[in-house]
């Protein structure tokens, strides 16, 4: 009786409100389910050519190639994204491919000094040389992206953890910077072209063999790092303060989770696109931070949503040839939605 | 000998000081109180003690067998840990990092270690739970296990009760006596719930960026009830 008075009495603030929102979001995201099953029950058979055409597909052997360094990049990229979403860092990726943008059409322009372009006071070997040195970063502008991005990520890091700047507006400021460089330096070269618009979306045909073996090497470090330091990566993760009151050099660590950040980015860069690379750190974390509760489950099941997702937008790509980074990020999309549907509804 | 002794510790962020020329010491099964308002230095003193922050000048010494890496830490939480997904024994076996050395997985001790702390504090029953489904009182208990699995020796407890309610602040000091006077762990306090925390010290800091206060608990109440120093009642 009492009970029932205080309720009365307590009407203008609904009790249930929670509940109630968590309802409407299950009902939402079940009702995007429900119209993506259906389509799929409606085109079972396209699906199924669809799978047909993308196993034609794999003869050729870029495809294949793409197919290797992306499952890799992926998988590298769920990993570290478990730790950088938890940490608060998430925008790190989304920062380091705006820079490696940046870089990428830095190292093409260069492309275009020559030796009688440069200072004419400078003696003749010594632009010879530049002008080579240039061309070279040029036609490889890889390892030159990777070093801008690397020094890069340890000055973002620097300014998160130190300056009173806030975190965030550093990563904007810098990351909007090398855009704008980017966007500058190419409309003063060689305009708006194909290759900036594969740097920006992304393309499968950008992965050559020296792709490859920098992404094997690249996961395997990471698949090693990151299974040597779980522990302390995790309680670096959980809990800097206490990591470093523990004596872990928790400063390290950052260092290291930021390094094989900037590395998955550049060589995921190129055919994820730029704008879309950091979709691949956060996308499987988030996902499976809606459905698992301990850390040792979140990062297993990342790692297998990341993987999973870039196959099948690998296949939406090939077969309805749409760019490949906007196909990944619509199935990890899809992903999301539905744990979170099956989230709301627990 | 001390477990931990202060000397003469002046520490100051960008010119200004924050703790100005404290000195004192910290005996094996003390349980010290410090207390002062907000800005007092008080947190970063315990900080300066876990090596996390470098002091201006002055010295601090570990003794009596402990080390530096061997203190058992509550830190304040943070808004990123309240929703982290974690099993409550992930958080209580990270606090077997310490003992790794060049290890790099937790061996069998470790894990021993923490089941035994985790049936201390009574949250064994939550192991495979989540953290984050919690309540405050049981986070708290859980960071409490992870931190003695850090130490046999120390705990130090930065401001432990914040955000509990009455009920929970009331178990978990109940906990930490226990673990004070059966366990003999000392236990270092940093606290604003004057009447709560002080209830079972044994001495009581005043900091104020100096020391207002050092010593028993039964001077600062003498003191105290003098009206000597006002706003610390």
């Amino acid at each position: 009786m009492g009970d029932l008075l205080r309720r009365c009495l307590m009407k203008r603030t609904d009790p249930d409100a929670p509940q109630k929102r968590r309802r409407g979001a299950a009902v939402a995201l079940w009702g995007v389910m429900a119209l993506l099953v259906l389509w799929a029950l409606f085109n079972l058979r396209a699906i199924g050519d669809a799978f047909v055409q993308f196993h034609a597909f794999l003869a050729y052997r870029f495809i294949r190639r793409a197919l290797i360094v992306g499952m890799l990049v992926s998988l590298c990229a769920s990993l570290l994204g478990v730790t950088l979403v938890l940490k608060r860092y998430s925008m790190i990726g989304d920062g380091l491919s705006h820079v490696g943008f940046g870089a990428l059409t830095v190292a093409m322009a260069l492309g275009f000094v020559t030796s009688e372009g440069l200072p004419a006071f400078l003696p003749q070997g010594l632009r010879g040389a530049v002008a080579r040195l240039c061309a070279g970063i040029a036609a490889n502008p890889l390892p030159f992206t990777l070093v801008i991005v690397v020094v890069c990520a340890f000055l973002l890091l620097r300014i998160s953890e130190h300056s009173r700047m806030r975190g965030d507006s550093a990563i904007a400021l810098i990351s909007t910077s090398a855009l704008a460089v980017g966007v500058i330096v190419t409309s003063m070269t060689s305009g708006m072209n194909v290759d900036v618009y594969n740097y920006m979306f992304g393309s499968i045909l950008a992965m050559s063999t020296s792709d490859v073996y920098v992404s094997v090497t690249l996961s395997a470090v990471v698949l090693v790092l990151f299974a040597l330091f779980y522990p302390r990566i995790f309680a670096v993760t959980f809990d800097e303060m206490f990591a470093r009151a523990t004596g872990v050099r928790a400063g390290g660590y950052n260092m290291l989770i930021a390094l094989l950040t900037a590395m998955t980015v550049v060589v995921g860069m190129r055919m994820m696109g730029t704008l879309l690379i950091s979709s691949l750190i956060i996308f499987p974390a988030l996902s499976s931070m809606r459905l698992f509760s301990s850390f040792r489950a979140v990062t297993i099941s990342s790692a297998i949503i990341s993987v999973a997702c870039f196959a099948l937008g690998m296949l939406l790509s090939c077969v309805y040839s749409l760019p490949t980074g906007a196909g990944i990020v619509a199935i990890n999309l899809v992903v999301f939605i539905a744990f979170s549907a099956i989230d709301a509804t627990r | 000998m001390a477990l931990i002794a202060i000397q003469d510790v002046t520490i100051a962020f960008e010119g200004t000081v924050a703790v100005d020329r404290v000195s004192f010491e910290v005996a094996r099964g003390d349980y010290l109180v410090i207390v002062g308002e907000n800005g007092s230095g008080k947190s970063t003193l315990m900080r300066a003690m876990l090596g996390l922050v470098k002091p201006r000048s002055g010295r601090i010494v570990y003794g009596d067998g402990l080390e530096k890496n061997r203190i058992g830490y509550l830190p304040q939480q943070t808004a990123a840990q309240r929703d982290f997904p974690a099993s409550v024994e992930e958080v209580v076996l990270s606090g077997c990092v310490n003992r790794m050395g060049t290890r790099f997985f937790y061996n069998r001790a470790d894990r021993e270690k923490a089941l035994g702390n985790m049936k201390l504090l009574d949250v064994e029953r939550l192991r495979k739970k989540s953290y984050r489904t919690l309540s405050g009182g049981q986070q708290q208990r859980a960071l409490l296990a992870r931190a003695l699995c850090a130490t046999d020796a120390m705990l130090l407890l930065d401001e432990p009760v914040t955000g509990l309610d009455p009920n929970a602040a009331a178990e978990f000091y109940e906990v930490i006596r226990s673990l004070n006077r059966d366990h003999g762990v000392t236990v270092v306090m940093v606290s604003h719930d004057l009447s709560g925390a002080m209830r079972d010290a044994g001495k009581v800091l005043v900091m104020n960026r100096g020391m207002d206060f050092f010593g028993s608990l039964e001077d600062y109440r003498t003191r105290f009830a003098e009206g000597m120093v006002k706003g610390h009642g």
